[in-house]
Protein backbone atom coordinates (compact mmCIF):
# COMPACT_ATOMS: atom_id res chain seq x y z
CA UNK A 1 0.00 0.00 0.00
CA UNK A 2 2.72 2.44 0.89
CA UNK A 3 4.35 1.89 -2.50
CA UNK A 4 1.06 2.82 -4.15
CA UNK A 5 0.86 5.94 -2.05
CA UNK A 6 4.41 6.86 -2.96
CA UNK A 7 3.73 6.33 -6.67
CA UNK A 8 0.56 8.41 -6.51
CA UNK A 9 2.42 11.14 -4.70
CA UNK A 10 5.20 11.16 -7.29
CA UNK A 11 2.62 11.19 -10.08
CA UNK A 12 0.86 14.14 -8.52
CA UNK A 13 4.10 16.05 -8.12
CA UNK A 14 5.21 15.38 -11.69
CA UNK A 15 1.77 16.33 -13.00
CA UNK A 16 1.89 19.54 -11.04
CA UNK A 17 5.37 20.34 -12.31
CA UNK A 18 4.34 19.55 -15.90
CA UNK A 19 1.23 21.65 -15.60
CA UNK A 20 3.31 24.43 -14.11
CA UNK A 21 5.66 24.35 -17.08
CA UNK A 22 2.73 24.38 -19.48
CA UNK A 23 1.15 27.40 -17.77
CA UNK A 24 4.53 29.16 -17.66
CA UNK A 25 4.92 28.54 -21.37
CA UNK A 26 1.49 29.95 -22.05
CA UNK A 27 2.15 33.05 -19.96
CA UNK A 28 5.48 33.48 -21.69
CA UNK A 29 3.84 33.21 -25.10
CA UNK A 30 1.54 36.06 -24.17
CA UNK A 31 3.93 38.28 -22.24
CA UNK A 32 7.37 37.98 -23.80
CA UNK A 33 8.50 40.90 -25.94
CA UNK A 34 9.60 39.35 -29.27
CA UNK A 35 9.33 36.29 -31.45
CA UNK A 36 12.43 34.49 -30.22
CA UNK A 37 11.63 34.72 -26.54
CA UNK A 38 8.09 33.55 -27.26
CA UNK A 39 9.31 30.55 -29.21
CA UNK A 40 11.57 29.77 -26.30
CA UNK A 41 8.59 29.84 -23.93
CA UNK A 42 6.49 27.56 -26.12
CA UNK A 43 9.38 25.18 -26.57
CA UNK A 44 9.49 24.82 -22.81
CA UNK A 45 5.83 23.81 -22.77
CA UNK A 46 6.37 21.23 -25.47
CA UNK A 47 9.32 19.47 -23.96
CA UNK A 48 9.25 20.00 -20.22
CA UNK A 49 5.50 20.26 -19.73
CA UNK A 50 4.43 17.35 -21.90
CA UNK A 51 7.48 15.32 -20.90
CA UNK A 52 6.79 15.62 -17.19
CA UNK A 53 3.11 14.82 -17.61
CA UNK A 54 3.97 11.73 -19.65
CA UNK A 55 6.47 10.75 -16.99
CA UNK A 56 3.71 11.05 -14.42
CA UNK A 57 1.46 8.83 -16.49
CA UNK A 58 4.29 6.36 -16.85
CA UNK A 59 4.16 5.78 -13.09
CA UNK A 60 0.53 4.70 -13.35
CA UNK A 61 0.67 2.24 -16.24
CA UNK A 62 -1.32 -0.98 -15.88
CA UNK A 63 0.84 -3.10 -18.23
CA UNK A 64 3.97 -3.13 -20.33
CA UNK A 65 2.27 -2.37 -23.63
CA UNK A 66 1.02 0.97 -22.37
CA UNK A 67 4.41 1.77 -20.88
CA UNK A 68 6.19 1.13 -24.17
CA UNK A 69 3.70 3.30 -26.02
CA UNK A 70 4.11 6.12 -23.51
CA UNK A 71 7.89 5.96 -23.77
CA UNK A 72 7.64 6.05 -27.56
CA UNK A 73 5.36 9.09 -27.42
CA UNK A 74 7.78 10.76 -25.03
CA UNK A 75 10.76 10.08 -27.30
CA UNK A 76 8.78 11.38 -30.26
CA UNK A 77 7.91 14.58 -28.41
CA UNK A 78 11.48 14.99 -27.18
CA UNK A 79 12.71 14.84 -30.77
CA UNK A 80 10.01 16.81 -32.57
CA UNK A 81 9.40 19.60 -30.05
CA UNK A 82 12.88 21.12 -30.05
CA UNK A 83 13.11 20.57 -33.80
CA UNK A 84 9.96 22.58 -34.40
CA UNK A 85 11.20 25.32 -32.09
CA UNK A 86 14.55 25.45 -33.80
CA UNK A 87 12.99 25.50 -37.27
CA UNK A 88 10.67 28.35 -36.27
CA UNK A 89 13.50 30.41 -34.82
CA UNK A 90 15.73 29.80 -37.79
CA UNK A 91 12.97 30.68 -40.24
CA UNK A 92 12.35 33.90 -38.34
CA UNK A 93 16.05 34.72 -38.47
CA UNK A 94 16.15 34.11 -42.21
CA UNK A 95 13.14 36.33 -42.60
CA UNK A 96 14.98 39.06 -40.75
CA UNK A 97 12.86 39.22 -37.60
CA UNK A 98 14.80 41.46 -35.27
CA UNK A 99 15.91 40.37 -31.86
CA UNK A 100 14.55 42.33 -28.94
CA UNK A 101 17.28 44.12 -27.11
CA UNK A 102 17.14 45.09 -23.48
CA UNK A 103 15.63 48.48 -22.87
CA UNK A 104 13.54 48.58 -26.03
CA UNK A 105 9.82 49.12 -25.89
CA UNK A 106 7.62 46.08 -26.47
CA UNK A 107 6.75 45.57 -30.09
CA UNK A 108 3.54 43.56 -30.53
CA UNK B 1 -20.84 17.87 -12.30
CA UNK B 2 -18.19 15.21 -12.60
CA UNK B 3 -14.75 15.52 -14.14
CA UNK B 4 -15.73 14.14 -17.53
CA UNK B 5 -18.53 16.63 -17.94
CA UNK B 6 -16.18 19.41 -16.90
CA UNK B 7 -13.64 18.27 -19.48
CA UNK B 8 -16.34 18.15 -22.14
CA UNK B 9 -17.51 21.65 -21.32
CA UNK B 10 -13.93 22.92 -21.41
CA UNK B 11 -13.22 21.29 -24.78
CA UNK B 12 -16.46 22.65 -26.23
CA UNK B 13 -15.57 26.11 -25.00
CA UNK B 14 -12.18 25.89 -26.71
CA UNK B 15 -13.90 24.59 -29.85
CA UNK B 16 -16.34 27.49 -29.97
CA UNK B 17 -13.59 30.01 -29.23
CA UNK B 18 -11.48 28.59 -32.03
CA UNK B 19 -14.38 28.71 -34.46
CA UNK B 20 -15.08 32.33 -33.56
CA UNK B 21 -11.41 33.18 -33.93
CA UNK B 22 -11.36 31.59 -37.40
CA UNK B 23 -14.27 33.73 -38.51
CA UNK B 24 -12.73 36.91 -37.09
CA UNK B 25 -9.16 36.52 -38.26
CA UNK B 26 -8.11 37.93 -41.63
CA UNK B 27 -4.67 36.39 -41.96
CA UNK B 28 -5.39 33.12 -43.66
CA UNK B 29 -2.18 31.37 -42.59
CA UNK B 30 -3.24 31.89 -38.99
CA UNK B 31 -6.76 30.75 -39.88
CA UNK B 32 -5.37 27.53 -41.35
CA UNK B 33 -3.43 26.85 -38.17
CA UNK B 34 -6.55 27.57 -36.11
CA UNK B 35 -8.50 25.15 -38.28
CA UNK B 36 -5.89 22.57 -37.42
CA UNK B 37 -6.40 23.33 -33.73
CA UNK B 38 -10.16 23.03 -34.26
CA UNK B 39 -9.72 19.53 -35.66
CA UNK B 40 -7.44 18.54 -32.80
CA UNK B 41 -9.96 19.69 -30.17
CA UNK B 42 -12.70 17.93 -32.10
CA UNK B 43 -10.61 14.76 -32.08
CA UNK B 44 -10.23 15.08 -28.31
CA UNK B 45 -14.00 15.37 -28.01
CA UNK B 46 -14.41 12.23 -30.09
CA UNK B 47 -12.04 10.44 -27.74
CA UNK B 48 -14.21 11.60 -24.85
CA UNK B 49 -17.15 9.96 -26.62
CA UNK B 50 -15.13 6.73 -26.96
CA UNK B 51 -15.15 7.07 -30.74
CA UNK B 52 -11.44 6.41 -31.03
CA UNK B 53 -11.44 5.42 -34.70
CA UNK B 54 -13.23 8.62 -35.69
CA UNK B 55 -10.92 10.68 -33.49
CA UNK B 56 -7.93 9.06 -35.15
CA UNK B 57 -9.26 9.94 -38.59
CA UNK B 58 -10.06 13.49 -37.54
CA UNK B 59 -6.58 13.99 -36.12
CA UNK B 60 -4.84 12.53 -39.16
CA UNK B 61 -7.00 14.26 -41.76
CA UNK B 62 -8.08 17.51 -40.14
CA UNK B 63 -5.12 18.39 -37.98
CA UNK B 64 -2.49 16.77 -40.18
CA UNK B 65 -2.77 16.52 -43.90
CA UNK B 66 -5.48 19.07 -44.64
CA UNK B 67 -3.52 21.78 -42.82
CA UNK B 68 -0.56 21.16 -45.09
CA UNK B 69 -2.87 21.26 -48.11
CA UNK B 70 -4.38 24.55 -46.88
CA UNK B 71 -0.91 26.02 -46.45
CA UNK B 72 0.29 24.91 -49.86
CA UNK B 73 -2.85 26.40 -51.42
CA UNK B 74 -2.26 29.66 -49.56
CA UNK B 75 1.26 29.73 -50.97
CA UNK B 76 -0.37 30.02 -54.41
CA UNK B 77 -2.93 32.68 -53.63
CA UNK B 78 -3.20 35.75 -51.46
CA UNK B 79 -2.91 34.98 -47.79
CA UNK B 80 -5.26 37.70 -46.58
CA UNK B 81 -9.00 37.45 -46.60
CA UNK B 82 -10.79 40.15 -48.58
CA UNK B 83 -13.07 42.34 -46.47
CA UNK B 84 -16.73 41.83 -47.28
CA UNK B 85 -18.72 45.09 -47.28
CA UNK B 86 -20.93 45.37 -44.28
CA UNK B 87 -24.21 45.51 -46.18
CA UNK B 88 -23.36 42.27 -47.97
CA UNK B 89 -22.91 40.44 -44.72
CA UNK B 90 -26.45 40.25 -43.43
CA UNK B 91 -27.84 37.65 -45.92
CA UNK B 92 -25.06 35.27 -44.93
CA UNK B 93 -25.60 36.08 -41.28
CA UNK B 94 -29.31 35.38 -41.68
CA UNK B 95 -28.61 31.99 -43.26
CA UNK B 96 -26.18 31.11 -40.47
CA UNK B 97 -28.62 32.15 -37.75
CA UNK B 98 -31.48 30.25 -39.38
CA UNK B 99 -29.43 27.08 -39.79
CA UNK B 100 -28.02 27.30 -36.30
CA UNK B 101 -31.47 27.99 -34.86
CA UNK B 102 -32.94 25.01 -36.70
CA UNK B 103 -30.17 22.75 -35.45
CA UNK B 104 -30.58 23.99 -31.90
CA UNK B 105 -34.34 23.45 -32.14
CA UNK B 106 -33.85 19.95 -33.56
CA UNK B 107 -31.35 19.06 -30.85
CA UNK B 108 -34.20 19.33 -28.34
CA UNK B 109 -35.53 16.04 -29.73
CA UNK B 110 -32.25 14.19 -29.28
CA UNK B 111 -32.30 11.56 -26.54
CA UNK B 112 -30.16 12.29 -23.48
CA UNK B 113 -26.55 11.17 -23.77
CA UNK B 114 -26.21 7.44 -23.17
CA UNK B 115 -29.97 6.81 -22.86
CA UNK B 116 -30.67 3.07 -23.02
CA UNK B 117 -34.09 3.24 -24.69
CA UNK B 118 -33.10 4.83 -28.00
CA UNK B 119 -33.56 3.06 -31.34
CA UNK B 120 -29.79 2.84 -31.65
CA UNK B 121 -29.58 0.75 -28.50
CA UNK B 122 -32.72 -1.31 -29.02
CA UNK B 123 -32.54 -2.17 -32.70
CA UNK B 124 -31.60 -5.83 -33.19
CA UNK B 125 -28.79 -4.89 -35.57
CA UNK B 126 -26.83 -3.55 -32.59
CA UNK B 127 -26.70 -7.05 -31.18
CA UNK B 128 -25.66 -8.45 -34.53
CA UNK B 129 -22.72 -6.06 -34.72
CA UNK B 130 -21.62 -6.28 -31.12
CA UNK B 131 -22.27 -9.95 -30.30
CA UNK B 132 -22.47 -11.96 -33.49
CA UNK B 133 -19.42 -10.30 -35.03
CA UNK B 134 -17.13 -12.07 -32.61
CA UNK B 135 -18.42 -15.38 -33.96
CA UNK B 136 -18.77 -14.47 -37.61
CA UNK B 137 -15.59 -12.47 -38.01
CA UNK B 138 -13.65 -12.93 -34.82
CA UNK B 139 -11.84 -9.61 -34.54
CA UNK B 140 -11.97 -7.48 -31.41
CA UNK B 141 -12.44 -4.10 -33.06
CA UNK B 142 -16.12 -4.02 -33.98
CA UNK B 143 -15.70 -0.75 -35.82
CA UNK B 144 -13.40 -2.38 -38.33
CA UNK B 145 -15.73 -5.35 -38.66
CA UNK B 146 -18.70 -3.08 -39.40
CA UNK B 147 -16.73 -0.80 -41.68
CA UNK B 148 -15.03 -3.38 -43.83
CA UNK B 149 -17.35 -6.35 -43.73
CA UNK B 150 -20.95 -5.65 -42.75
CA UNK B 151 -20.87 -2.26 -44.43
CA UNK B 152 -18.37 -3.15 -47.12
CA UNK B 153 -20.51 -1.59 -49.84
CA UNK B 154 -20.56 1.77 -48.08
CA UNK B 155 -16.83 1.77 -47.57
CA UNK B 156 -16.31 0.90 -51.22
CA UNK B 157 -18.53 3.87 -52.04
CA UNK B 158 -16.46 6.13 -49.81
CA UNK B 159 -13.29 4.93 -51.43
CA UNK B 160 -14.72 5.65 -54.86
CA UNK B 161 -15.60 9.15 -53.64
CA UNK B 162 -11.98 9.70 -52.61
CA UNK B 163 -10.81 8.23 -55.90
CA UNK B 164 -13.12 10.52 -57.87
CA UNK B 165 -12.09 13.57 -55.86
CA UNK B 166 -8.43 12.76 -56.42
CA UNK B 167 -8.93 12.31 -60.15
CA UNK B 168 -10.87 15.57 -60.34
CA UNK B 169 -8.17 17.52 -58.50
CA UNK B 170 -5.49 16.03 -60.72
CA UNK B 171 -7.49 16.85 -63.86
CA UNK B 172 -7.91 20.45 -62.73
CA UNK B 173 -4.38 21.06 -61.53
CA UNK B 174 -2.23 19.12 -63.95
CA UNK B 175 -0.88 21.20 -66.79
CA UNK B 176 -0.22 19.12 -69.82
CA UNK B 177 2.51 20.17 -72.25
CA UNK B 178 1.13 22.78 -74.61
CA UNK B 179 0.63 21.32 -78.10
CA UNK B 180 2.29 24.28 -79.84
CA UNK B 181 5.23 24.30 -77.51
CA UNK B 182 7.94 22.20 -79.13
CA UNK B 183 9.94 21.91 -75.96
CA UNK B 184 6.92 20.48 -74.18
CA UNK B 185 7.06 20.43 -70.41
CA UNK B 186 6.31 23.99 -69.32
CA UNK B 187 7.21 23.00 -65.81
CA UNK B 188 10.86 22.73 -66.64
CA UNK B 189 10.97 26.19 -68.21
CA UNK B 190 8.97 28.13 -65.69
CA UNK B 191 11.13 28.01 -62.55
CA UNK B 192 13.71 30.28 -64.15
CA UNK B 193 11.37 33.24 -63.71
CA UNK B 194 11.24 32.79 -59.96
CA UNK B 195 14.50 31.11 -59.09
CA UNK B 196 14.01 31.96 -55.43
CA UNK B 197 10.71 30.21 -55.15
CA UNK B 198 12.08 26.95 -56.51
CA UNK B 199 15.11 26.93 -54.31
CA UNK B 200 13.27 27.45 -51.06
CA UNK B 201 13.70 24.03 -49.63
CA UNK B 202 13.67 23.29 -45.96
CA UNK B 203 16.67 21.00 -46.44
CA UNK B 204 18.83 24.02 -45.64
CA UNK B 205 17.67 23.56 -42.07
CA UNK B 206 20.11 20.95 -40.93
CA UNK B 207 18.32 19.96 -37.73
CA UNK B 208 15.04 19.57 -39.56
CA UNK B 209 16.70 17.47 -42.24
CA UNK B 210 18.38 15.13 -39.81
CA UNK B 211 15.33 14.75 -37.59
CA UNK B 212 12.92 14.11 -40.43
CA UNK B 213 15.31 11.54 -41.86
CA UNK B 214 15.44 9.97 -38.42
CA UNK B 215 11.67 9.90 -38.03
CA UNK B 216 10.77 8.82 -41.56
CA UNK B 217 11.13 5.06 -41.07
CA UNK B 218 9.08 5.26 -37.87
CA UNK B 219 6.31 7.19 -39.57
CA UNK B 220 6.10 4.61 -42.33
CA UNK B 221 6.28 1.78 -39.80
CA UNK B 222 3.51 3.39 -37.77
CA UNK B 223 1.36 3.64 -40.89
CA UNK B 224 1.80 -0.08 -41.50
CA UNK B 225 1.06 -0.78 -37.83
CA UNK B 226 -2.16 1.23 -38.01
CA UNK B 227 -3.15 -0.56 -41.19
CA UNK B 228 -2.52 -4.11 -40.02
CA UNK B 229 -3.47 -3.53 -36.40
CA UNK B 230 -6.83 -2.03 -37.38
CA UNK B 231 -8.55 -5.30 -36.58
CA UNK B 232 -7.40 -5.15 -32.97
CA UNK B 233 -7.12 -1.49 -32.08
CA UNK B 234 -8.27 1.80 -33.48
CA UNK B 235 -7.10 2.39 -36.98
CA UNK B 236 -7.49 1.01 -40.44
CA UNK B 237 -7.03 1.84 -44.06
CA UNK B 238 -8.11 5.48 -44.00
CA UNK B 239 -5.91 6.46 -41.09
CA UNK B 240 -2.95 4.46 -42.34
CA UNK B 241 -3.23 6.04 -45.78
CA UNK B 242 -3.29 9.48 -44.21
CA UNK B 243 -0.23 8.79 -42.08
CA UNK B 244 1.62 7.37 -45.06
CA UNK B 245 0.72 10.46 -47.09
CA UNK B 246 1.79 12.68 -44.19
CA UNK B 247 5.18 10.95 -44.20
CA UNK B 248 5.63 11.50 -47.91
CA UNK B 249 4.47 15.10 -47.60
CA UNK B 250 6.95 15.73 -44.80
CA UNK B 251 9.66 14.26 -47.02
CA UNK B 252 8.59 16.50 -49.89
CA UNK B 253 8.52 19.58 -47.68
CA UNK B 254 11.94 19.03 -46.21
CA UNK B 255 13.89 17.62 -49.13
CA UNK B 256 12.12 19.40 -51.94
CA UNK B 257 9.44 18.34 -54.33
CA UNK B 258 11.82 17.12 -56.98
CA UNK B 259 13.41 14.57 -54.71
CA UNK B 260 10.03 13.37 -53.50
CA UNK B 261 8.85 13.07 -57.10
CA UNK B 262 11.86 10.99 -57.91
CA UNK B 263 10.88 8.61 -55.12
CA UNK B 264 7.24 8.52 -56.17
CA UNK B 265 6.98 9.46 -59.84
CA UNK B 266 3.66 10.63 -61.17
CA UNK B 267 2.85 7.51 -63.20
CA UNK B 268 3.41 5.35 -60.14
CA UNK B 269 1.03 7.51 -58.10
CA UNK B 270 -1.61 7.36 -60.82
CA UNK B 271 -1.35 3.59 -60.94
CA UNK B 272 -1.55 3.36 -57.14
CA UNK B 273 -4.66 5.57 -57.00
CA UNK B 274 -6.48 3.12 -59.24
CA UNK B 275 -4.83 0.04 -57.75
CA UNK B 276 -6.39 0.52 -54.30
CA UNK B 277 -9.93 0.78 -55.62
CA UNK B 278 -9.31 -2.14 -57.96
CA UNK B 279 -7.99 -4.23 -55.08
CA UNK B 280 -11.11 -3.50 -53.05
CA UNK B 281 -13.52 -4.20 -55.88
CA UNK B 282 -11.35 -7.13 -56.97
CA UNK B 283 -11.88 -8.82 -53.60
CA UNK B 284 -15.60 -8.46 -54.22
CA UNK B 285 -15.32 -9.96 -57.68
CA UNK B 286 -13.21 -12.80 -56.33
CA UNK B 287 -16.01 -13.53 -53.86
CA UNK B 288 -18.43 -13.65 -56.75
CA UNK B 289 -16.20 -16.07 -58.65
CA UNK B 290 -15.84 -18.28 -55.58
CA UNK B 291 -19.60 -18.56 -55.33
CA UNK B 292 -20.47 -15.98 -52.66
CA UNK B 293 -22.09 -12.59 -52.82
CA UNK B 294 -20.19 -9.42 -53.74
CA UNK B 295 -17.89 -8.54 -50.82
CA UNK B 296 -18.98 -11.62 -48.87
CA UNK B 297 -15.58 -12.72 -47.60
CA UNK B 298 -16.81 -16.01 -46.13
CA UNK B 299 -15.90 -17.87 -49.30
CA UNK B 300 -12.32 -16.59 -49.54
CA UNK B 301 -11.06 -19.43 -47.37
CA UNK B 302 -13.16 -22.51 -48.06
CA UNK B 303 -14.21 -24.24 -44.85
CA UNK B 304 -13.28 -21.38 -42.54
CA UNK B 305 -15.53 -18.35 -42.89
CA UNK B 306 -13.78 -16.58 -40.02
CA UNK B 307 -10.35 -16.74 -41.64
CA UNK B 308 -11.94 -15.69 -44.91
CA UNK B 309 -13.49 -12.66 -43.26
CA UNK B 310 -10.19 -11.66 -41.69
CA UNK B 311 -8.33 -12.06 -44.97
CA UNK B 312 -10.97 -10.10 -46.82
CA UNK B 313 -10.93 -7.27 -44.28
CA UNK B 314 -7.15 -7.06 -44.44
CA UNK B 315 -7.12 -6.93 -48.25
CA UNK B 316 -9.89 -4.37 -48.37
CA UNK B 317 -8.22 -2.15 -45.77
CA UNK B 318 -4.98 -2.36 -47.71
CA UNK B 319 -6.82 -1.20 -50.81
CA UNK B 320 -8.30 1.73 -48.90
CA UNK B 321 -4.88 2.65 -47.53
CA UNK B 322 -3.19 2.57 -50.93
CA UNK B 323 -5.77 4.76 -52.63
CA UNK B 324 -6.03 7.27 -49.77
CA UNK B 325 -2.26 7.65 -49.50
CA UNK B 326 -1.80 7.97 -53.25
CA UNK B 327 -4.63 10.49 -53.66
CA UNK B 328 -3.37 12.68 -50.81
CA UNK B 329 0.20 12.56 -52.04
CA UNK B 330 -0.82 13.33 -55.61
CA UNK B 331 -3.01 16.25 -54.51
CA UNK B 332 -0.16 17.67 -52.43
CA UNK B 333 2.32 17.24 -55.28
CA UNK B 334 0.09 19.03 -57.73
CA UNK B 335 -0.58 21.95 -55.38
CA UNK B 336 3.02 22.31 -54.31
CA UNK B 337 4.22 21.74 -57.86
CA UNK B 338 2.27 24.76 -59.07
CA UNK B 339 3.87 26.85 -56.38
CA UNK B 340 7.32 25.89 -57.53
CA UNK B 341 6.80 26.27 -61.25
CA UNK B 342 5.02 29.62 -61.31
Amino acid sequence: MSLDLLLNLATGLLMLAGGGFAVTGGVGLLRFPDFYTRVHAVGLTDSAGAGLILLALLLQVPDWGTAVRLVLIMLFLLVTGPTATQALAQAARRDGVRIWLDGERDRG
Amino acid sequence: MNTLALLNVFLFAVLVATALAITRIRALYAAAMLASLFSLVLASLFVMLDAVDVAFTEAAVGAGVSTVLFLSVLALTRSREAVTPRRKRWPAGLVVLLTGGTLLFASQDLPPFGAPDTPVQQHPVTDVYLVDSTEQIGIPNTVTAVLASYRGYDTLGELVVIFTAGVAVLLLLTRLPHPQDPAGAPESAAPARYPDRASVVLADYRVLRVVSKLLMPFILLFACYVLFHGEYGPGGGFQAGMILAAGVILFGLVFGLDVARRVLPRPVLLVLIAAGVLLYAGVGVADLLLGGAFLDYDVLRPGSPQAGQQLGILLVETGVGITVAAVMTAVFFSFAGRGVSR
